[in-house]
């Protein structure tokens, strides 16, 4: 490995979170601009801030881009099967409820196959945080459309665009019954990391959706082919809300440019997490 | 307010260029405009970010380039130099 020493620059080999890192395996797999990356450092620093020991963290991924996230953490975490990160976090939640279970996964693992687990395992209001990674299509398997690609978008499965109505999901875990709900872009750094922050300190069910670009799959055949434009469309297009009144107002048309996407935090209630009564 | 004795926050930008994929956040979003891209590149060919000519002392100490990253291939550390001396 040889790199040229810039005068102007201290070049170094290691990042203060290297340690909560599996740093040996970086530079990771994931394609330059891809936002998953973000949500791994994030959920990382929320781990420093968190007051918990790492040793009570728990990370658990499906399959997917998105479900890289277990493999990059030093935690003890858990690269489940495609759509079942749900079930087996809540067995380490309900069996070691002193630890901190938390579930980094994308939007066709989490809400497409694993879309039954997802809705149950809010219902019952499990001790969970859960981070989807909504990326608007299964990146890892070439881009195909899933539950969340927007009205329009064009995939290899739906060449002159989708025809579907979208989940959207905060609206989904709150009518599922969710403690609470939100949903930031990896624009938004500072205020999605706060809401993990809260998700690891509060009982019950804890969601946060979490836009990213996905250049590769996603971008190319929509307008967003570098990260960097899909941030821009984050930049210019979203709107904070927190505690939004209609959560119907929560839509994503990502192809009107002049469609606001509202980002905040939309709910955080108390409802008595599963087995708290037992 | 003393303007003149405020302290702004001072930082030092430190890269590790091997990971770099040159996905642009770090360089697009620093408010203050204190990188760019190196000359060099890395064994995988891509230019990392380095400080801009002139903009040694410009650092506010934000962390945002180091938040952002999602190689986490940037960070900052704060400077123990006042800034409002330079
Ligand atoms: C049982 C099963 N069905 C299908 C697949 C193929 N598969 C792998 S990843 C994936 C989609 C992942 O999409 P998402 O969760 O949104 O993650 P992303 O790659 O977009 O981050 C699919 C369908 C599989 N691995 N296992
Ligand atoms: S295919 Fe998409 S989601 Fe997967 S690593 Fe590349 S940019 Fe990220
Ligand atoms: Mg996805």
């Amino acid at each position: 490995m040889s790199i040229p020493v810039e005068a102007n620059i201290s070049l170094v080999d290691k990042h203060p979170a290297d340690d909560l890192l599996r740093a040996d395996r970086f530079p990771h797999i994931l394609c330059p601009g891809c936002g998953i990356g973000t949500v791994i450092h994030t959920y990382v620093r929320a781990i420093m801030e968190s007051g918990v020991d790492p040793d009570r963290h728990v990370c658990v991924s499906g399959i997917g881009c998105s479900g890289r996230a277990a493999g990059y953490v030093n935690v003890d975490s858990y690269h489940a099967t495609h759509g079942r990160a749900l079930p087996f976090a809540l067995g380490i939640a309900l069996h070691k409820p002193d630890l901190v279970v938390t579930v980094i996964s994308g939007d066709g693992d989490l809400t497409a196959i694993g879309g039954n687990h997802f809705i149950h395992a809010a219902r019952r209001n499990i001790n969970l945080n859960v981070i989807c990674i909504n990326n608007f299509n299964y990146g890892m398997t070439g881009g195909q459309t899933g539950p969340t690609s927007p009205k329009g978008a064009r995939s290899p499965t739906a060449p002159d665009g989708n025809q579907d109505h979208p989940f959207i999901l905060p609206h989904l875990a709150h009518a599922i019954g969710a403690s609470f709900v939100s949903r930031w872009t990896v624009l938004h750094v500072r205020q999605f990391q706060e809401a993990v922050l809260r998700m690891m300190e509060k009982d019950g069910f804890c969601f946060t959706e979490v836009l990213a670009p996905c250049p590769t799959s996603f971008g190319r055949p929509n307008n967003f082919a570098q990260g960097l434009h899909e941030m821009e469309m984050y930049r210019d297009r979203c709107h904070i809300e927190n505690g939004v009144s209609r959560m119907s107002d929560l839509q994503i048309d990502i192809m009107d440019p002049d469609w606001p996407i509202i980002v905040g935090n939309f709910v955080d209630v108390e409802r008595g997490s599963y087995g708290e009564h037992a | 307010m003393d303007l003149s004795r405020a302290q702004v926050p001072h930082g030092l930008v430190h890269v590790i260029a091997e990971r770099c994929k040159q996905c642009d956040f770090c360089i697009s979003y620093c408010p203050v405009d204190v990188l760019e891209y190196s000359e060099d590149t890395n064994s995988k060919g891509h230019h990392f970010p380095v400080v801009a000519a002139g903009k040694e002392q410009a650092c506010v100490f934000c962390r945002f380039c180091d938040l952002i990253c999602p190689e986490l291939a940037i960070f900052t550390s704060e400077s123990q130099a006042d800034a409002s001396d330079g």
